[in-house]
């Protein structure tokens, strides 16, 4: 059984999504996805456990042996991701219970379930594949779902924003099919191990720079990097409140891993980094996504939409980490991938209990809530000092590393780019404060006081049922994500010491 | 050596305490005010081993940065002059929120405990990041006492407060932090300085530079505005943030790095903080100068605590041993001195619901004890004898001449005229003129604020007795000051 | 080279009219199809890398020494299969995005909603 882990890995979503069809109840959807999750995570654990002491896992696929067949490889360097998918997957199903019963119409929450756990099929795999092609394969069932789950979003406009990625995500997908083609023809393997043994033969070749340009353009666009981020802001505040936690907290970072295993395992650092100038393209854009993402977020007058744009931020600090190329740059990134997946989670999954609360996510309506829902705005601000990175919490952590990589490294005007999108975040974390600490309660209009039942709920989509009470399996996870946040903040030593297994697998050589 | 944490806790145990009784206030207050009394006996209680000194680790944070908790005199005399001051300022809170019918007082003492908890942390810190984390974490639980009122002007004031300070020490304090972890292999403190021979001249003044323009609290110019912003708050957080907490936390670090971070040898030989003697001085003298031309007496105060931390800040600068002595000792007395001169303030809107300095004509009569607190405070800041702030003032133009810094010796004789010149004509106007009367033209008072008709008496006892006490404070550490310096004096002979 | 290498210089054609249609129109419908354009021309460079001169289709057959890759067919029929189910993805959110704002352009539907918020 413990050998055939990393295939469970990727069924067990898979098959239940199968089963998520074909029950006719909603609540056995759930139960399902529920399963799914559960399952996935204590898989990720025990996977976790094998690999601990830097050994590497890997898992011919129908037993058809490498490099002929496809090969599902668990290192240091994508356990991490699995751990995090597996329980930001567990928190989404429980939170999703009570969530989805009430932005969703019932009779489309078994086929959301469905999505949800091809999301989870797709990112998992993106995660444990050790073929490019295949890579290619889940990262498109990955996209499709959450075309299709952000289009379950419940206003109209839910419509437009996952059309939008659709566009910009195919063709994103398309760019990184057509990478994987030009190392194809220049190698003749898909398989990853295989690629990084035969590329340094035709190192030089053009198409091998045309496949690392395409590869990193193509995963560009679904990490969000700025200037490649359009479709961010809509799909994450448009999108159901559990889709945007998941999408928010893994959706990106599972894209970033992706690039990092492209750049760091198959094509090697020589390659990318030295003989290209990806590195300085990536410190450049990142730095431009962590000034152009706090910096918008100033801006913004809905909270979802405010949260999309900090996640552009912090995605650009994340790959920064990764464009310096080092292993304390990298550690640092994977330590922000955790953390930004901790604070982000939690803000989201409060955005969608403040949805269920007040009916609508508009800074506005938030006016007072420090004297309404105290512990929820204060697990707000608790993440929300998280973004800023102020101690005591996790997004201090990841600042110190990521700071002190670049000291190491002599990159002083990145270093005053990601402190100046500290204080930045200061200034829109801040504005949340003052509208829900200083402001008063504003008197709720007669669309969100008005119990509305299910009926009018599915005919206009737009209108949120609005809730008295927070249930507790969507406090839970809030209340959970912000204790985790400032305790990863007070002891860093789980998240570092994964993160600098991952660091040691990528940098220092480690190929597969 | 448990006592050493548990510094740290107790205070958080407060906060716990003050959210279970918010329901009733007098148990609240009474475990405010408990919880003081247990953090003041224990630190009391570590001052016979402290020359023995203690550290005691506490977790690997991340992979080459444990956190540590350190007792030595320096942090020691900080962390004692905030436990002490806890008591003391809690008691007089009680008497100052309930007689001006204050809203969230549970709010407000909550915070409070968290702030001393926060001071304590920095106090007791044995590295930089823990000193960061405990810093920090001070501003945070500071703001929200000081938006206590809720009004828009306090609002303001508050994101004044947090935008500076939050602005300096993510700017400037946490990558000079980073850069010295980077420069000498370890964030740990150690007597001599961890700096030595990591890094020439340029580099050390950059980076001193850096840290005591990070370290915002201490409100060097041109950070300084915080301060005066904060005026804002409800008496009792001024007083808290300016004496006791926040700005003596600001002045704790400046002089904790430049021993143990930099090392008072490297920074002779360098000259690395010669750039900050001028900054030091020139806000020493322009924030003495603003503090004449204010009228609000708390903005007054205020400016008068700028000047007075640019004293203790000029000490850590000169880096000699008389200077440094003497800007660790200006932190216990210049928090006594201040804190009285706050409560005064309080107590004195309180009793006549008064704000400023010409409006208090006459009334040391009325009520003797706050003035006379005030007089007594006021000399001990100007540093006559046989007060308090004397033997500050002889250490400093000792470090300063020996230094052959002599422009400084004269900066510090200017500025004591400034101080005189800010703070005498209170307790002169008080005592020696004739009191406003009483009938008078509403267009008269420039402040159109209307004149008291009730006639004036003492504030509340639990306000007046604090005062009293600290002033009596101001004029006992005058006899006792040897105690308080002498295992600093010695450590810092050992560089 | 242009002469050896013609096929590579049609897809790239072909590749630049698909993107082009998907960014200049603002008919969903439109871009969808030059998403598929887009698509089929990538679909084209892989199996044409696959193509060996004098090769036969890759089916075993008796007394055939020469086949063609068979590689990349076989990846091109699962790219073709995600092309084909991103298009109907897509085109299903695009019949939903004309039920509810009555129109497949783009700058309509923005221009629809932004007068919804004005209103409110």
């Amino acid at each position: 059984m413990t050998s055939q882990l990393p295939a469970l890995q990727v069924v067990v979503p898979l098959v239940c999504a199968a089963g998520c069809v074909l029950l006719r109840s909603a609540f056995g959807a759930w139960l399902l996805f529920s399963v799914a999750a559960t399952a996935s995570l204590l898989t990720a654990v025990a996977l976790t456990v094998q690999v601990w002491d830097g050994d590497v896992i890997r898992y011919e696929m129908g037993g058809w042996p490498a490099p002929a067949g496809i090969e599902l490889v668990i290192d240091q360097a994508n356990v991490v991701v699995l751990l995090l998918l597996g329980v930001i997957a567990v928190i989404a199903a429980a939170y999703g219970r009570r969530s989805i019963e009430l932005e969703v119409p019932l009779r489309r929450i078994r086929m959301f379930y469905a999505a949800m756990c091809l999301l989870l099929t797709g990112l998992f795999g993106i995660t444990v594949t050790g073929d490019a092609f295949n890579l290619f394969v889940f990262l498109e069932i990955s996209s499709l779902s959450s075309y299709a789950l952000i289009a379950l979003g419940r206003r109209r406009r839910a419509l437009l924003a996952a059309f939008q990625y659709l566009v910009i995500g195919t063709v994103g997908g398309t760019f990184l099919l057509i990478g994987v083609g030009l190392a194809f023809a220049v190698t003749g393997t898909l398989n990853m191990a295989d690629l990084a043994d035969r590329l340094p033969a035709v190192a030089g070749n053009r198409a091998v720079t045309g496949a690392v340009v395409f590869i990193f353009v193509g995963l560009a666009i679904k990490m969000a990097v700025f200037p490649l981020h359009a479709w961010l802001p809509g799909a994450y505040s448009e999108a159901p409140s559990v889709v945007s936690i998941v999408l928010a907290a893994v959706g990106t970072k599972v894209a970033i891993y992706a690039f990092a295993r492209f750049a760091f395992t198959v094509f090697g650092i020589d390659v990318v980094f030295t003989d290209l100038p990806i590195g300085e393209a990536i410190l450049v854009v990142g730095s431009l996504a962590m000034l152009a993402g706090a910096g918008v977020a100033c801006f913004q007058q809905d909270f979802k939409r405010l949260l999309a744009w900090s996640s552009i931020g912090q995605v650009g600090m994340i790959v920064t980490g990764i464009g310096l190329a080092t292993a304390s740059g990298v550690s640092a990134a994977y330590l922000h991938i955790i953390n930004h997946a901790v604070i982000k989670g939690a803000l989201f999954a409060a955005a969608g209990i403040l949805l269920i609360r007040l009916g609508s996510t508009s800074l506005e309506s938030m006016a007072g809530l420090g004297r309404r829902m105290p512990l929820t705005f204060g697990a707000v601000v608790i993440a929300g000092l998280g973004l800023i990175g102020v101690p005591p919490t996790a997004g201090f952590a990841s600042k110190w590393a990521l700071a002190s990589a670049l000291v190491e490294d002599d990159r002083w005007l990145i270093l005053i780019v990601m402190l100046a999108s500290s204080l930045l975040a200061m200034v829109y974390v801040g504005r949340i404060v003052e509208v829900g600490w200083f402001r008063a309660p504003a008197d709720l209009d007669e669309r969100t006081a008005e119990n509305v039942d299910q009926a009018t709920a599915a005919a206009n989509p737009g209108v949120v049922r609005v809730r008295e009470q927070t249930s507790v399996l969507m406090a839970g996870p809030v209340a959970l994500l912000a204790v985790a946040s400032v305790y990863f903040g007070i002891d860093a030593s789980l998240p570092s010491s994964l993160a600098d297994g991952a660091a040691r697998i990528l940098t220092g050589g480690g190929a597969p | 050596m448990l006592a050493v944490p548990l510094a740290v806790v107790l205070p958080l145990v407060g906060v716990a305490g003050v959210l279970l009784c918010r329901r009733r206030p007098n148990p609240r207050d009474a475990i405010s005010v408990a919880a003081g009394v247990a953090l003041a006996a224990v630190l009391v209680s570590l001052w016979p081993a402290v020359a023995d000194g203690a550290r005691i680790e506490l977790w690997t944070w991340l992979p080459n940065i444990t956190l540590t908790l350190e007792l030595e005199p320096l942090g020691l005399l900080f962390a004692t002059v905030a436990g002490v001051l806890w008591p003391v300022t809690t008691v007089y809170s009680i008497g100052y929120m309930r007689a001006n019918k204050e809203r969230n007082q549970t709010r407000f003492y909550a915070f409070f405990a968290l702030a001393i908890a926060a001071a304590q942390l920095i106090a007791m810190s044995g590295d930089l990041v823990t000193m960061f984390i405990g810093y920090e974490m001070l501003t945070l639980a500071t703001w929200p006492l000081v938006a206590h009122q809720g009004t828009a002007e306090a609002r303001q004031g508050a994101r004044t407060y947090l935008i500076i300070l939050l602005t300096t020490s993510i700017g400037l304090l946490l990558p000079a932090i980073v850069w010295t972890a980077l420069l000498a292999g370890t964030t740990q403190f150690a007597t001599g300085g961890v700096l030595v021979g990591q890094a020439g001249p340029a580099v050390l003044t950059l980076l001193y530079a850096m840290y005591l323009f990070g370290i915002g609290k201490v409100a060097l110019m041109p950070f300084h505005r915080w301060l005066p912003a904060a005026m804002v708050a409800p008496t009792p957080v001024s007083a808290l943030l300016h004496a006791v907490a926040v700005v003596k936390a600001g002045a704790f670090a400046v002089v904790k790095v430049t021993i143990y971070v930099f090392g008072l040898d490297t920074l002779a030989e360098s000259g690395g903080a010669d750039p900050m003697v001028w900054v030091a001085a020139f806000t020493l003298l322009v924030a003495g100068a603003i503090a004449v031309t204010r009228d609000d007496l708390k903005a007054r105060l205020a400016y008068s605590t700028v000047s007075q931390l640019a004293y203790i800040a000029l000490g850590a600068a000169l880096v000699d041993p008389n200077a440094v002595l003497e800007g660790a000792l200006h932190i216990a007395t210049h928090a006594a001195g201040k804190i009285t001169l706050f409560f005064c303030a309080g107590a004195i809107y309180t009793a006549a619901g008064l704000t400023r300095v010409s409006q208090l004509d006459g009334l040391g009569a009325r009520m003797p004890f706050t003035f006379g607190a005030f007089t007594i405070a006021s000399l001990s800041i100007i540093g006559l004898p046989p007060l308090a702030g004397t033997w500050d003032k002889i250490l400093l133009m000792e470090g300063a001449v020996n230094g052959e810094w002599t422009v400084m010796a004269g900066v510090i004789l200017v500025g004591s005229l400034l101080s005189i010149a800010y703070l005498l004509p209170v307790s002169i106007r008080a005592f020696f003129l004739p009191e406003r009367a009483v009938v008078g033209a509403a267009t008269d008072d420039p402040s159109g604020v209307p004149l008291p008709r009730v006639p004036i008496q003492e504030a509340p006892a639990s306000c007046v007795v604090p005062l009293c006490l600290t002033a009596l404070a101001c004029v006992a550490m005058f006899f006792f000051e040897y105690e308080l310096i002498e295992p600093l004096a010695r450590v810092l002979e050992g560089r | 080279m242009i002469a050896t290498h013609y096929t590579y210089w049609i897809i790239f054609a072909l590749m630049m009219i698909g993107l082009y249609a998907v960014m200049s129109h603002g008919n969903l419908v439109k871009k969808l199809i030059g998403l598929n354009i887009f698509q089929v021309a990538v679909f084209m460079f892989f199996i044409s890398l696959g193509r060996v001169d004098g090769g036969s289709p890759p089916i075993i057959t008796e007394g055939i020494e020469v086949y063609s890759h068979p590689l990349p067919h076989v990846l091109i029929l699962t790219a073709i299969v995600v092309g084909v189910a991103t298009t109907s993805v897509g085109v299903a959110i695009a019949i939903r995005i004309y039920e509810a704002y009555g129109t497949v352009e783009e700058d309509n539907a923005l221009a629809r909603d932004a007068a919804e918020e004005g209103t409110q």
